[in-house]
């Protein structure tokens, strides 16, 4: 098991030893865009999503942190979902992944996700705050 | 008790592999590349995490609940006419299973007895997670009318007749004092950790991948058998589903198998699992509510889950025909061409796309399959 070691107390308790083991390997389309940190898909936000564990497992709950700013980087008081899929199995997440709380730099905490197979996966964050609606899409390759 | 692999089995391994390491002095590196390498590692019983807790159940890792439970699973006493205990159909010289096409007790059920070892790993029990930890799923039997046909009540006097000692030991408290419902999931408790005793053994394929892990070749699996673990990585996508040690992502999935009408499958599972008296949240649970994760996060809803059925494991499945969750295959060539035809799903959408093997593939596949053991589990 590969925790973050210095993650506040409530992270620690939602990434749980649920047997899981790890794959580190590549297996995507090449031109994937798999950075973890970008503008939502109408430009309303500024998205940052990091996991708490790394790498990223397969099989194993676990916790993410999701970071929303202004374009230029303002906070932002907004709520957001998480969710995901694999687009080229047509299947979402095995979990339904909820927001914990915040951490001390006021990053959502998302808790229960699981990765239940190697491949590619997208990852979606809802935002909905003073600037309206809008989603992020990033995507994983494990 | 616990032990991974048999002493006996182990030295034959050993055996094995310096012969094979003599053979292949010299010879190829197993030709994969640094990722195979990788994921053919994942997929050693030397990768198993320890097992996980279980917060819900205090006697999980006790070995006299164990003792006790182990005597529990063999107790005909337990079911209606007498004749039906859990090793009835869970038989441990068969992998814990029965070899049927649909469990047989006091009457016939409609789904296939599954194997029980390694099932400690599994965050739902029975084919469509209706249970969320062994000691929960071991009640489901008892009261089942095709299986048992018991009733709690009936199960507590049993336990009051003949092991009034050991339960007091165990749970710290004389039955008779105890309300039918808490000695009732007691008994659960007592047979879940025997069965977290009860584990796959090593393989000859666990060897080789050991072997490949550390860089090394291995002339443990043939040629064949090789050329079938790079399509079930590959071309096959078997991986996708069954990944692991236990070769099992512990999830649910409709792979378009002939199902029984009306059979929802994980759609049906999910919602009883969660007003299941005896899960992580009830009464009779001994995890504190932040303990269970599972429930906390479950996919409850969705078209997906219509239809939908538990991975199975597939270490040890060539001993383990038929095949799928109500026997519907009745060979691994029938399950190969399942999976290379993909059809339509009778009950939801099957999330299978054809792979399209030739029948040579398809042979080196099912050789592959045959090396994951077919043995039984060490179950004491
Ligand atoms: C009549 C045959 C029969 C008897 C008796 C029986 N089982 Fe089963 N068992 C089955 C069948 C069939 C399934 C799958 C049922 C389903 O999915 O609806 C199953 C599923 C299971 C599973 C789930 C495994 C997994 O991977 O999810 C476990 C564990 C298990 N049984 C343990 C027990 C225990 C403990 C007892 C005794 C209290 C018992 N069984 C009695 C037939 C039987
Ligand atoms: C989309 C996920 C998925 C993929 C991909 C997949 N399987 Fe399965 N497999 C399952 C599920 C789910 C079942 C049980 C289905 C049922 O009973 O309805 C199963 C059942 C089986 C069984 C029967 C085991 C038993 O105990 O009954 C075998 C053998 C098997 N799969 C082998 C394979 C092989 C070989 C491949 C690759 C060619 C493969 N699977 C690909 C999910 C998958």
């Amino acid at each position: 098991m590969n925790l973050v070691k210095f993650w506040p107390l409530p992270v620690a308790a939602i990434v749980v030893a649920a047997g899981g083991y790890a794959f580190a390997s590549m297996q995507a389309p090449a031109d994937l865009d798999d950075s973890l940190s970008h503008a939502s898909d109408h430009g309303l936000y500024a998205v940052s999503i990091a996991p708490a564990v790394d790498p990223v497992p397969v099989g194993q709950l676990h916790a993410w942190t999701v970071a929303v700013t202004t374009p230029d980087g303002a906070p932002v008081d907004a709520t957001v979902a998480f969710d995901g899929g694999m687009p080229q199995h047509g299947h979402g997440l095995p979990t339904v992944p909820k927001v914990m709380g915040k951490d001390a730099e006021g990053r959502a905490i998302i808790g229960g996700v699981r990765f239940n197979m190697p491949g590619w996966w997208e990852l979606k964050v809802h935002v909905d705050g003073a600037a309206g609606d809008d989603t992020a899409t990033f995507n994983i390759a494990l | 008790m616990r032990k991974i692999v048999g002493m006996a089995s182990a030295a034959a391994l050993v055996a094995i592999f310096a012969l094979a390491q003599v053979v292949s002095a010299g010879g190829q590196a197993g030709g994969w590349n640094a990722e195979q390498r990788q994921r053919i590692a994942s997929l050693s019983l030397a990768a198993l995490p320890p097992m996980p807790a279980d917060p819900s159940n205090a006697v999980a890792d006790d070995p006299a609940a164990a003792a006790l439970g182990k005597r529990l699973f063999a107790d005909t006493r337990l079911s209606a006419n007498g004749k039906v205990a859990c090793a009835t159909c869970h038989d441990p010289d068969k992998q814990f299973q029965d070899g049927l096409a649909v469990g047989h007790g006091v009457g016939t059920g409609n789904r296939r007895t599954m194997p029980i070892a390694g099932t400690a790993y599994s965050p739902w029990m029975f084919w469509d997670g209706r249970a969320d930890s062994q000691w929960a799923q071991a009640l489901g039997p008892l009261e089942n009318p095709l299986e048992h046909g018991s009733d709690r009540a009936s199960v507590v006097r049993v336990v009051v007749e003949h092991y009034a000692a050991d339960y007091a030991a165990v749970f710290g408290a004389p039955v008779e004092a105890q309300p039918v419902d808490r000695v009732f999931a007691n008994v659960g408790k007592a047979i879940a950790a025997f069965e977290r005793t009860i584990l796959p053994g090593g393989t000859r394929f666990d060897a080789y991948a050991d072997a490949i892990g550390r860089g090394e070749a291995s002339a443990l699996l043939s040629a064949e058998e090789t050329a079938g673990l790079g399509l079930f990585m590959g071309k096959g996508k078997c991986l996708d589903c069954h990944n692991g040690p236990l070769f099992t992502d512990n999830s649910f999935h409709n792979i378009g198998v002939p199902a029984t009408p009306d059979d929802l499958g994980r759609m049906a599972g999910a919602a009883k699992v969660q007003a299941d008296p005896f899960n992580c949240l009830g009464p009779f649970s001994d995890a504190r509510p932040e303990q269970c994760m599972e429930l906390a996060f479950i996919k409850a809803e969705g078209e997906e889950l219509r239809g939908a059925f538990k991975t199975p494991s597939l270490r040890g499945v060539s001993g383990r025909a038929p095949f799928m969750h109500a026997g519907q295959l009745a060979s691994i060539a029938d399950v190969l061409a399942h999976y290379n035809a993909a059809p339509a799903a009778t009950v939801g959408h099957s999330e299978l796309t054809r792979i399209n093997l030739t029948a040579e593939e398809l042979t080196a596949l099912a050789a592959f399959l045959d090396t994951l053991g077919s043995d039984e589990p060490n179950g004491d």
